[in-house]
């Protein structure tokens, strides 16, 4: 019980990471015409020379892993909550638990791969 | 004896599609539900498709021109819709959770005021918010550019 309140806990102070770098990655992604920022090379914003600018940089680095973790832990808890509501048998609710962990935990591997790599892609050139 | 469960939900998903006596406030769970499966479902894609960058220029312009044309413009926009009405209702919830905007304890003297009135006008500004973020992405999406 205690256990899950602090997981409701954390689940909304991912909530409010997540609305503030998710926030910024939108309104660089997508409001690119209004705001314009963080984009050096003009453009579009998924423009390689774009995307390579905010890869080098140590700030993208750590928001984006921040991000990834965030909303990863966000996002599977919430639907491990709803999946929970549906009334499942304990033996099921501890299979959802794990298969959901795996789940976030393989997606952060390779989103923080990602990461890793092209920062350091960018520090080797 | 049959087994007692804490917490039925004898509605299930059904009850997601109607407000009953709750109106708004239970229609907006809904939404912020499905617009959560929709914004997850949507970053597991987009965590390995922009993973590609790793890979560097070539892959990365190989994934981008895979999802590219009208369908996902439009697509990419319903993802920037949940997002904003998730994002502004979630500070909603947020800020309930913390004791915020539920009103203070009252006597249950009738005509009873419950939470419930006491959130409308929070309703109706994330409401109004979502509905100018949508607007101003609409722009952007497909005017400015």
């Amino acid at each position: 019980m205690i256990r899950d309140h602090k997981l409701w806990t954390w689940h909304i102070a991912a909530g409010l990471l997540i609305l503030c770098l998710l926030g910024l990655h939108m309104a660089i992604m997508h409001l690119d015409a209004l705001l314009g920022i963080f984009n050096p090379a003009g453009g579009h914003p998924i423009d390689w020379q774009n995307v390579a600018a905010r890869s080098q940089s140590l700030f993208f680095l750590v928001s984006y892993v921040l991000l990834l973790g965030a909303a990863l832990f966000h996002g599977f808890y919430g639907l491990r909550n709803i999946l929970f509501e549906l009334d499942p048998a304990a033996p099921m609710k501890k299979s959802i638990s794990w298969v959901l962990i795996l789940i976030g935990l393989g997606l952060f591997i390779v989103g923080g791969w990602a990461a890793w790599t092209s920062f350091q892609g960018a520090i080797v050139a | 004896m049959p087994e007692i469960r804490e917490h039925p939900n004898r509605l299930g998903i059904r009850g997601w599609l109607g407000g009953g006596r709750w109106g708004p406030d239970r229609y907006l769970y809904s939404l912020h539900r499905l617009t959560g499966l929709g914004l997850l479902t949507y970053f597991v894609l987009h965590i390995l498709l922009t993973s590609s960058r790793a890979l560097g220029q070539g892959a990365w312009e190989q994934s981008m021109a895979r999802v590219s044309g009208p369908i996902f413009l439009v697509g990419e926009y319903l993802v920037f819709v949940a997002f904003a009405f998730h994002a502004i209702n979630g500070v909603r919830l947020a800020l309930a959770e913390l004791g915020f905007g539920v009103g203070k304890p009252i006597e249950p003297i009738y005509p009873y005021k419950t939470v419930v009135d006491v959130q409308r006008p929070w309703i109706a500004t994330v409401l109004v918010l979502t509905g100018i973020l949508i607007l101003v992405g609409a722009l952007d999406f497909f005017v400015w550019h």
